[in-house]
């Protein structure tokens, strides 16, 4: 049978090995560490895992949500710190917590197009290490007093601040054109949805109970690097520290709601929590990829990204991009044997997968019928993003390795990952093997 | 004709253009990676100097070399070595006194523009110009490396460096010989500005012109009022640590001589009284300040001229050489074999040896090194002891932070073999014992690349032994590491009658970029070095059982020029892995080499040395000495007996002697010259001896066999002399040049 390659008959993006490091919750393990570090250590292990000769990568495109002040230049940074050679060009993306997503679909353009054979791509977040900002006024008077020339001039630009001007400000996980939070975002669209607490919990249960499965059985070997922590490198990092293995419904329905204590249903039980990590794909053509003798784990069949209103559900993008990638890949629901769904908040992934089932919503899309009901045994089968956490920009790359590591075990074909992002945004991408 | 003269000119290493009513001289000696100094080039400069002089156009003169990355290296060793007599020696160091004296004098200012090293004579060039500007590249280097090769400055160095940047500071300079960075010369104030390269000669050319017009006037007033300008600048002097040092230590005759002699102490502490160099230059630094410039000018020719032709120096000369002449061959007995790229080094074992090794090469090979141990907290181990070294020089300031953190980027690990299947260098440094390594050469070789090299860093097993059985044996050789690493100079290559060649050329290639000089030798047990320092321990294990006490012993051999004593030598190493490797010499060559029973005792009783703080020195935090309770497993036990400390120091020294006799007899060492450097840079062989065979010559094969022979009657057949030796005496032939 002849390959079905993607879009319009251009060259097919092979992803050839994947890693990660554990993801581990904001202010442990990695607590010292920067995102830089975290994504440089995944990249040297990646190229070295892979046996790759470093002359060969053509490009490195990474990116990180929230990005420090002192490294903003993400990709370049990973490239100069990992030892790699310097005349690898990067390019840094964002698509809030789709962004290694998109690293990844430049690569299958730059690919497609053939102006790349090799590119390495991810993400990585380290949310101990958040830049915390000045407010205006004091911003201000820094840059003021900087141009100060003298002391008394330099001192002047204080005068007009007032104590409260002091107070330092954390980044925002809120939407800058509404000023909803995230999880306020989730829990309207929980109640508009009629997602109940019961269902959110039981998603949440599933994600851990799962999760830890997969940790039991070795699943997650060939995914997760273990990572001695520097500067003293006494500790190793080298399983996942948010998943709760010993969870029970009863334990996460004790739990009180965290952005509308009282009528919310959303909880940190049902939320994806704060955490630290960050992940990296290598990408070759499909071609490159036979030539140095790479056994691909898959490859990238279609993708699509869509958008919302941020005013309307937020964070339902994914229902709108899915039905766009099927039709590229030319596929139905049916055809998907593996779902991977990024979970932000139980909530959403109730939302999306009732939207993907509404006539309604189908018919707001303009489109005759829904995508239909996702068998929920197929769906994020070694668990999500509420239990094995959510390092912004790093959990795109570990949704798809993870996708591909249960088509592998599992012996089957293909997959549709799912990634709801900040903005309205959605990204869908499908996965085949063969 | 015309030809002819562009010819010469083209040939000349000094040029003369002027610029912008600026002479400058150009210092490009042709065919020469570097610029060296001779009397010849000297008299060539003085030529450009009168007719700069002459010419009213030209108010000042730039010197500046033509080189990349090398202003001037120093005198021309060649040169020296020729000189026999110590008068003539005396009188090279007068003519370029006198010449550095008239260009110090010359009516128009002379700037040094400095790229690169300026080093021993070079320095002293710069020194006798008007003011120095130097750039800030890593390559640009300043010092008066003299010492080492057993020399001291005689152009003026040892009077001029310290009026200008005060005694105490030159005379750590000129008796260390280590060269300093631009940024660290500016603080000194050996150079007056440091600017970026790209610049140099324009700032040289601007400065020389403003001191030649009255609007820059050098002025370099150290001590309290070096601060600046004003009150300010005086409270900013008062703050200096070092102004206030100067003031107690050097700007006063009882300063000075305390200065001094506290100098003269620590170098006699280090030297032993067996370098004299460093001594005369301390002294030539005393007379000038005390008697003046003239008399410190005339001290400083007459010591210059004694050392020239001094033994020691001549020793360490003919190690410099000897090194050098290794730098330039490739191990591989055909000339025509090239070494092949290594992009990445695996290393099996990540312990003191393995993170050693993996340092060496990610540090100044600069490659990515992949390190394999048995579980994730001993790769954290192996990591952080990478890094501690790294942090160490970062310490020191002879890297930045970031380079440190660049090196470090390129040390990975696992506790499994994968990332190992594309590297081109495997070296492991797992445990002492034959049947793993061949199991690890076995695992190794299932992934690895039909070219993958395996080098094994054992200290004493056969290579052989370890390829037996390998499925390409080809591909074996021993890479024998000192510990520790990123500190030992020396790599002791193996290799067997079935090592490839490009092997060999390849494995030594990359010791040299690792930083080691590097002695190829054939296969054997112990090979070289392990095989020469058993007996020498033996003896010393001998020594004690005949009651010998242990400090006594330790600084009889420290005395005769050894870094440390062989007892202490036996803590640091490990007592078991000592009377481990004798005893596998032992079994290898039989009684001659027949282990101490002292040593299995200690082992016995669990006392290892430093690794489990009980051996025969105390380890408890305190001042280190003799732990008495060892005393108790010796024979004598607590009532030592006082043996004369040179007939101690003979008897260790001319075991390992001997034994690298025999060594070279048979065939274990390619040349004495290897033998030499061998034990120099990694035993620690006194250096001013010259080595083994150097010794050997300097006693005459005749003289040493009479010695040995009078032990061996004395002390048994462990003395019994080489053949090689009675052959050679018997021939009346030396080691070297018969």
């Amino acid at each position: 049978m002849a390959k079905t390659q993607l879009m319009n008959g251009k060259r097919r993006a092979a992803i050839v090995k994947g890693l990660r490091t554990p993801f581990e919750k904001a202010g442990t393990v990695f607590s010292q560490l920067t995102a830089l570090d975290l994504g440089r250590i995944v990249v040297q292990e990646l190229v070295q895992r892979s046996e790759l000769d470093p002359e060969q990568i053509d490009e490195v495109i990474f990116g990180q949500v929230v990005p420090g002040v002192t490294a903003p230049s993400i990709a370049r940074e990973v490239v100069l710190a990992s030892g790699l050679p310097r005349s690898i060009q990067a390019h840094t993306v964002a698509r809030a917590c789709a962004t290694s997503i998109q690293a990844l679909t430049d690569a299958v353009n730059s690919i497609a197009v053939g102006v790349s054979d090799v590119a390495i791509v991810g993400g990585t977040e380290s949310m101990s290490d958040v830049p915390v900002y000045a407010s205006r006024p004091l911003a201000q008077a820094l840059v003021e007093a900087s141009r100060g020339k003298n002391l008394p001039e330099k001192l002047r630009a204080f005068q007009r601040l007032s104590p409260k001007d002091l107070v330092p400000i954390p980044p925002a996980i809120a939407e800058y054109s509404t000023g909803l939070t995230m999880g306020e975002s989730a829990e309207k669209m929980a109640m508009e949805n009629g997602i109940s607490r019961k269902e959110q919990d039981e998603i949440a249960l599933a994600s851990h109970q799962r999760a830890a499965r997969a940790w039991h059985e070795g699943r997650f070997n060939d995914q997760v690097i273990h990572v001695p922590v520097p500067p003293s490198f006494e500790k190793v990092a080298d399983k996942d520290n948010i998943i709760r293995e010993d969870t029970s419904l009863e334990a996460l329905s004790q739990l009180r709601p965290v952005f509308d204590r009282k009528y919310g249903s959303v909880t940190a039980g049902n939320s994806s929590p704060l955490t630290d990590g960050a992940a990296a794909l290598l990408v070759m053509s499909e071609e490159k990829a036979k030539a140095l003798g790479y056994e691909p784990l898959g490859f990238v069949r279609a993708y699509a990204y869509a958008a919302t209103d941020p005013a309307d559900q937020l964070l339902q993008g994914p229902a709108y991009a899915a039905p766009v990638a099927l039709e590229r890949a030319q596929m139905t629901l049916s055809d998907i044997d593996l779902f991977e769904m990024h979970e932000a908040f139980a909530s959403q992934v109730a939302s999306n997968l009732q939207a993907f089932a509404s006539l309604e919503f189908a018919k707001k899309m303009g489109r005759a019928a829904p995508l239909g009901e996702v068998d929920r045994s197929k769906l994020n089968v070694n668990g999500g993003s509420i239990a094995l956490g959510h390092p912004f920009a790093a959990t795109g790359a570990r949704v798809v390795r993870q996708a591909l590591g249960e088509l592998k075990r599992s012996n089957l074909n293909t997959a549709l990952c799912t990634v709801c992002a900040a903005g309205g945004l959605g990204a869908a991408i499908i996965l085949e093997r063969v | 004709m015309a030809v002819k003269i562009e010819e010469v000119q083209s040939r000349s290493a000094l040029t003369y253009r002027v610029e912008d009513g600026v002479a400058v001289i150009t210092f490009d000696q042709p065919d020469e990676r570097v610029n060296t100094l001779s009397p010849d080039v000297r008299a060539e400069f003085e030529r450009m100097l009168d007719r700069a002089r002459d010419d009213a156009a030209v108010k000042a003169v730039v010197f500046i070399s033509g080189k990349k990355d090398n202003f001037i290296a120093g005198a021309k060793i060649d040169y020296l070595q020729k000189l026999t007599i110590a008068e003539d020696a005396e009188k090279v160091s007068r003519d370029a006194q006198q010449g550095f004296g008239r260009l110090e004098a010359f009516p128009k200012p002379v700037v040094a523009a400095i790229h690169g090293s300026a080093l021993g004579g070079g320095l002293e060039w710069a020194l006798a110009c008007t003011y120095r500007v130097a750039t800030d590249s890593p390559k640009t280097s300043l010092g008066q490396p003299e010492v080492q090769l057993g020399l001291m400055p005689g152009a003026g160095g040892t009077q001029r460096l310290p009026r200008l940047i005060g005694a105490q500071a030159a005379l750590d300079l000129i008796l260390t010989g280590r060269a300093i960075r631009a940024q660290k010369a500016r603080k000194l104030g050996l150079v007056d500005e440091v600017v970026p390269p790209p610049i140099l000669l324009a700032v040289a050319k601007q400065r020389a012109l403003e001191i030649a017009s009255g609007k820059l006037t050098v002025n370099r007033k150290r001590g309290l009022v070096s601060g600046g300008k004003g009150v300010s600048g005086l409270l900013k002097g008062l703050a200096r640590k070092e102004a206030w040092a100067e003031l107690a230590l050097q700007d006063n005759p009882l300063g000075r001589k305390i200065l001094f002699d506290q100098a003269r102490k620590a170098l006699l502490k280090k030297t032993r009284g067996k370098y004299p160099a460093p001594e005369k230059a301390l002294e030539a630094m005393r007379v000038g300040l005390e008697s003046g410039m003239e008399n410190g000018l005339a001290t400083e020719s007459r010591f210059f001229g004694e050392l020239v032709v001094s033994d020691v120096s001549r020793r360490l000369v003919e190690i410099f050489f000897a090194t050098t002449e290794l730098k330039r061959e490739s191990g591989a007995s055909d000339p025509k074999v090239k070494p092949r790229p290594v992009k990445k080094v695996g290393v099996l074992g990540g312990g003191l040896m393995g993170s050693g090794i993996a340092y060496v090469t990610a540090a100044n090979v600069g490659v990515p090194v992949r390190i394999k141990e048995k579980d994730d907290p001993s790769v954290g181990r192996a990591f952080k002891a990478v890094r501690s070294v790294l942090d160490e020089r970062v310490k020191k300031r002879s890297i930045t932070a970031r380079e440190a953190t660049a090196k470090m980027a390129l040390v990975t690990g696992g506790a499994d073999l994968q990332g190992f299947g594309n590297a081109d260098l495997i070296i492991e440094a797992v445990f002492e014992d034959l049947r793993l390594k061949k199991d690890v050469l076995r695992d190794v070789e299932a992934i690895t690349r039909d070219d993958c090299i395996f080098a094994s860093n054992t200290s004493s097993l056969p290579i052989s032994q370890i390829a037996e059985g390998a499925k390409r044996p080809q591909n074996v050789i021993g890479m024998h590491y000192f510990s520790p690493v990123p500190k030992m100079p020396l790599l002791e290559i193996i290799t067997t009658p079935q090592t490839g060649d490009w092997v060999i050329a390849t494995c030594v290639d990359v010791g040299r970029k690792q930083g080691k000089t590097v002695i190829v030798v054939n296969d054997g047990v112990g090979f070289y070095t392990s095989r020469i320092i058993a007996p020498y321990m033996n003896e010393a294990a001998d020594l004690l059982a005949e009651g010998a006490d242990v400090e006594e012993l330790d600084k009889a051999l420290v005395d005769f020029g050894f870094p440390v004593g062989p007892i202490t030598l036996l803590d640091e190493v490990g007592i078991d892995v000592a009377a481990k490797v004798a005893k596998i010499l032992h079994e290898a060559f039989g009684d001659r080499l027949g282990a101490p029973e002292v040593l299995e005792k200690f082992v016995e009783e669990g006392r290892l040395g430093r690794k489990n703080q009980k051996g025969f020195y105390t380890y408890d935090g305190k001042k280190k000495r003799v732990d008495e309770s060892a005393y108790a497993l010796l024979p004598y036990g607590a009532d030592r007996k006082h043996f004369d400390p040179r007939e101690m120091a003979e008897r260790c020294t001319l075991q390992m002697v001997n034994e690298a006799i025999r060594c070279l007899g048979e065939n274990i060492l390619r040349s004495p010259r290897d033998g030499d450097i061998g034990a120099i840079f990694g035993l620690g062989f006194p250096a001013y001896l010259g080595g083994p065979f150097r010794y050997a010559d300097a006693l005459g094969p005749a003289a040493l066999l009479e010695i040995l022979d009078h032990w061996q009657q004395k002390l048994g057949s462990r003395f019994e002399p080489a053949p090689l030796l009675r052959d050679l005496a018997a021939k009346g032939k030396r080691f070297y040049g018969s």
